[in-house]
């Protein structure tokens, strides 16, 4: 087995410690802080990147948060300029309606009193055009002037007690 | 000396495990010849310099394949050492990395036709389990003083018990550099070996029966692959534990 050949562990031992110590400098000194620096690097980096998502999430929640405040707000205003706008219209109506109420009413007397007027007026020439009617109709049939005076006391008496 | 073998012993299958004088060198009466495995040794080196260096050099925040391959690595060690070594692991990560990626290329690099497996000599693998046995076991008595012996005493155990059972710790402890590094060995020449044998099947069965021999090199390969693997990362994590002995003794 050449394994066991002691001649052949000087030089393989030699060696090993030549190149071993050798890969252990340059790997030490060089190549590992470098990869370290890297990996070290992108992690910094993706937790920067994770920290500004974060951020800009919060963020992107406030704005909407906010946008939905501005919306109720402004919803709820324009309920109360709605409600507003209402009672006023509805305030106007009455007041509109109110007055034309009056003034109808007004007319309606104002009416009322000239029909009783005109009926008072009516009601008093009745008695005349009775009075005349009468004397016409008793001229007629007695074909003489009848006593005027006893025609009206007649028609006064009739009229008093016929109501 | 005379490493060259004839012709008998060229197709043996430990003829892979020959080690080759490239380059003579004696330097105070010893031998540092530069061999075929200080070449692949070199070889794995110089090979992960350029990948843990050039993968790296865009620095890229969105990571291409090679740079992805050179993170991966860096961040499978460095999660074995936070999980199996807990605090006080981190200043050791340059050295269990290159523990990992040296072993790593050097199985990895073994399974290229007519190269040479650097991990399949035991003095390479007990070597590198020796270090860390010496390095950690002088970590725990720097940390812990005195206190690093209560390793060998489990704690909630009757005191009988504790004569039997102190010894065994003992032993064990001092069992670990040898079955670390014969592990490693031993995966590493088993399977080349077993490779080479069926590859001599192939030939010697030929045309007619030699697929059979070689759809089983072809599974073999991908197994031993695998154990590449699967052997540096348990050479590493094994590492791992002993460190997390010294930092934190007292079971």
């Amino acid at each position: 087995m050449p394994q066991l050949d002691i001649a052949t562990f000087a030089p393989q031992l030699v060696w090993l410690a030549i190149t071993f110590i050798f890969l252990y400098i340059v790997l030490s000194k060089v190549a590992l802080p470098r990869v370290g620096e890297v990996l070290e690097e992108r992690q910094q980096r993706i937790a920067d990147d994770l920290d500004q998502a974060e951020k800009l999430k919060s963020d992107s929640e406030k704005a909407l948060a906010d946008y939905e405040a501005a919306l109720d707000e402004a919803r709820s205003k324009a309920h109360a300029i709605a409600a507003d706008m209402h009672e006023k219209l509805a305030a106007d109506a009455a007041e509109r309606k109110a007055e034309v109420d009056a003034e109808l009413n007004a007319k309606a007397q104002e009416a009322e009193a000239r029909i009783a007027a005109a009926r008072e007026d009516a009601m008093s020439h009745v008695r005349e055009i009775a009075v005349d009617v009468a004397s016409g109709v008793v001229g007629k049939l007695l074909n003489s002037e009848p006593d005027s005076a006893a025609i009206a006391r007649a028609i006064d008496a009739e009229m008093s007690g016929g109501k | 000396m005379e490493r060259t073998a004839n012709v008998a012993e060229k197709s043996s299958p430990l003829a892979q495990f020959d080690i080759k004088t490239l380059i003579e060198i004696w330097i105070g009466g010893v031998d540092v010849s530069f061999t075929n495995s200080a070449a692949w040794m070199v070889t794995a080196v110089v090979l992960i310099t350029a990948f843990m260096t050039l993968s790296m050099r865009g620095r890229a925040m969105v990571p291409g394949r090679m740079q992805s391959i050179a993170e991966l690595c860096y961040e499978f060690i460095a999660n074995m050492l936070t999980e199996n070594v807990g605090s006080g692991g981190r200043q050791y990560f340059p050295f269990i990395f290159t523990l990992f990626i040296f072993i790593l290329f050097s199985n990895l690099l073994g399974m290229l036709p007519y190269s040479f497996t650097t991990t399949s000599h035991i003095i390479v693998t007990f070597a590198m389990a020796f270090v860390v046995f010496i390095g950690v076991t002088i970590i725990g008595f720097a940390k812990n003083g005195a206190g690093f012996l209560r390793l060998f005493v489990p704690s909630g155990v009757p005191p009988v018990l504790l004569l039997l059972l102190v010894p065994i710790e003992i032993i064990s402890y001092f069992v670990r550099p040898i079955s670390l590094s014969v592990r490693l060995f031993a995966n590493m020449m088993a399977g080349h070996t077993m490779l080479k044998v069926f590859g001599g099947f192939v030939v010697s069965l030929g045309v007619w029966l030699g697929w059979a021999p070689l759809l089983f090199i072809v599974a073999l390969t991908g197994l031993e692959i695998g154990i590449a693997l699967l052997q540096a990362y348990v050479f590493t994590i094994l590492s791992c534990l002993y460190l997390h002995d010294a930092l934190h003794p007292g079971h």
